[in-house]
């Protein structure tokens, strides 16, 4: 995505249309919650604001940043450095240089860790936007790459044994029940029509949910003003499961979304989508 | 009530054994029908007689294929996996890490989300959790059901984002339809609506839907509910107030 100078003009009116939308809906008080995120959602189609996170990310992606002072074009995230063109459809996957399956968001750090000379400890400590608070540059950033894979097929490989341990591995985790509450993944995500109070639940065992699940991440929450990845999906998902605090691009997250992404094949990716 | 396990597409191998295990034949009740553990609505004999047969055969079959790891050979183990997960998560505020060392209940849950438990082992858990059970020491069950509705509606407590302070919710409108003034309820448990109006308030329900309240793994093993008194999720006022909620005949989940 190039930041043209129309485009710039959309995202101006796209911001207002936020706040024409915001005060509305405050003004109307006889609306529900969910007519209200309904009737957001559609004002919102046309300017999702993660356009607005990609545009951001473009920039720090392509800036000589860090002690090391290099931009990212250099990035190898599976299809070759520096291409970007439909890389998150197919991820996570086995790199050679590290022996390791990765996700987008730990491909990223490792990438600004190499190539930038960024901190590792600096970028895992806080990689998550709190609730109005201005987006991280991770969000940004997987903002802008997720942009480039938009409308292609997930296709999350499964041919080195690395990669078929994970999704093995993975599928373990969806059913790995603990904390007081006794819940695994698959408490929730693994019957069809299932609801917590209205909200669906995904049946991620089965493809076709699982296709528009998967493929709906990264993506802007309207809630809370923020672009959310899939890290922060899981995170999420295991503090409601009463679970401990996932460690950021941990082995586990990692081992879950590739189950996931497994389970999702042939879908389409719909990211960065706009939710509730 | 159906577990969120046994409903599942199992693999062709171990299909065979799935269809003996007598509670995945229990088949999805609507609202008020009696459920598996029930007092007062015993299974017919005949009925009797299959269980025992489905557990020999199970016995006999299933349970070496479950036990074999045939088909997690490729895979990692469990114990592995534990690990990865252990090491994949740190303490924050209420939630320690000790939350990722699994009962019994939760490993052997965990191990058998996909395939067939043996009877003997499902039998074994479910003992556990019944002989775990700790009736009120003053001998009342039921407390106010208005604040039952208001622990029914409550939906925090115990993540890390909660505190020693928090006052834990029961959330029980997230999986249960209750009273029917509140259309936000979740389907993953069964309607409770009418509850204590289609079963009354004699000692035996009491017991049983304190049990169910206490550790619902009493009657099925490895069913979706959290053990609210057996975790101490709820205090014991609360699960009485929780009680009332379903059983106290003026309760709105009654009307």
């Amino acid at each position: 995505m190039k930041a043209t100078g129309g485009r710039a003009v959309l995202r101006a009116l796209a911001a207002t249309a936020c706040a024409v939308a915001m005060s509305s809906a405050q003004a109307q008080s006889t609306m529900t919650t969910e007519e209200g995120i309904e009737q957001y959602r559609e004002m919102l189609q046309d300017g999702n604001p993660a356009e607005l996170n990609a545009m951001r990310g473009e920039g720090l992606w392509t800036k000589a940043r860090g002690p090391k002072n290099a931009s990212l074009e250099g990035c190898d995230l599976g299809l070759g450095p520096g291409v970007i063109k439909g890389a998150y459809a197919q991820l996570p996957r086995w790199f050679a240089d590290t022996d390791q399956v990765m996700d987008f968001e730990s491909r990223l750090i490792h990438c600004m860790v190499t190539l930038q000379g960024f901190e590792r400890d600096k970028l895992v400590a806080r990689p998550f936007s709190g609730t109005g608070q201005p987006a991280t540059e991770i969000e940004d950033l997987v903002a802008y790459v997720v942009e480039e894979s938009r409308g292609e097929k997930i296709a999350v490989p499964q041919k080195h044994p690395k990669e078929i341990a994970a999704a093995k591995a993975g599928e373990k985790m969806f059913f790995f029940r603990g904390g007081p509450y006794d819940f695994s993944c698959a408490t929730c995500h693994s019957k069809d029509d299932q609801r917590i109070r209205l909200q669906d639940l995904p049946n991620l065992r089965e493809s076709k949910p699982a296709q528009a699940a998967f493929g709906s991440w990264p993506a802007y929450r309207v809630s809370q003003g923020a672009l959310r990845t899939m890290q922060w999906r899981l995170y999420d998902c295991f503090r409601q499961q009463r679970f401990p605090e996932l460690k950021y691009v941990s082995e586990a997250s990692i081992d879950l979304i590739t189950y996931l992404g497994v389970r999702a094949a042939g879908g389409t990716l719909q990211a960065p989508a706009i939710k509730r | 009530m159906k577990t969120f396990q046994q409903s599942r597409d199992l693999p062709a191998a171990s299909q065979t054994c799935a269809s003996q295990t007598p509670a995945s034949r229990t088949p999805a009740l609507p609202p008020g029908e009696p459920r598996q553990g029930e007092p007062g609505r015993s299974r017919p004999l005949a009925g009797r007689f299959t269980v025992v047969a489905a557990v020999l055969a199970i016995g006999a079959g299933c349970a070496v294929g479950a036990s074999g790891d045939a088909g997690r050979a490729a895979g990692p183990t469990d114990a592995e996996v534990a690990a990865v997960m252990k090491a994949s998560f740190q303490a924050k505020g209420i939630a320690k890490l000790d939350r990722l060392d699994q009962s019994p209940l939760q490993s052997a849950c965990s191990t058998y989300a996909t395939t067939a438990m043996p009877a003997e082992l499902k039998a074994s858990l479910e003992k556990a959790a019944l002989d775990g059970v700790r009736f009120p020491a003053d001998g009342n069950y039921l407390g106010d059901h208005k604040k039952g509705e208001q622990i029914a509606q409550r939906g925090v407590g115990m993540q890390f984002s909660d505190n020693e302070k928090t006052v834990n919710g029961g959330n029980c409108y997230a999986c249960h339809q209750l009273s029917k003034e509140e259309l936000a309820f979740g389907n993953i448990g069964p309607s409770l609506h009418h509850y204590g109006k289609l079963r009354g308030t004699s000692e035996p329900i009491l017991k049983y839907t304190w049990t169910r309240l206490w550790n619902s793994h009493a009657y099925n093993a490895c069913n979706a509910m959290p053990r609210y008194g057996d975790a101490g999720i709820l205090t014991e006022e609360q699960l009485k107030d929780v009680m009332a909620l379903l059983l106290d005949p003026k309760s709105p989940v009654n009307q």
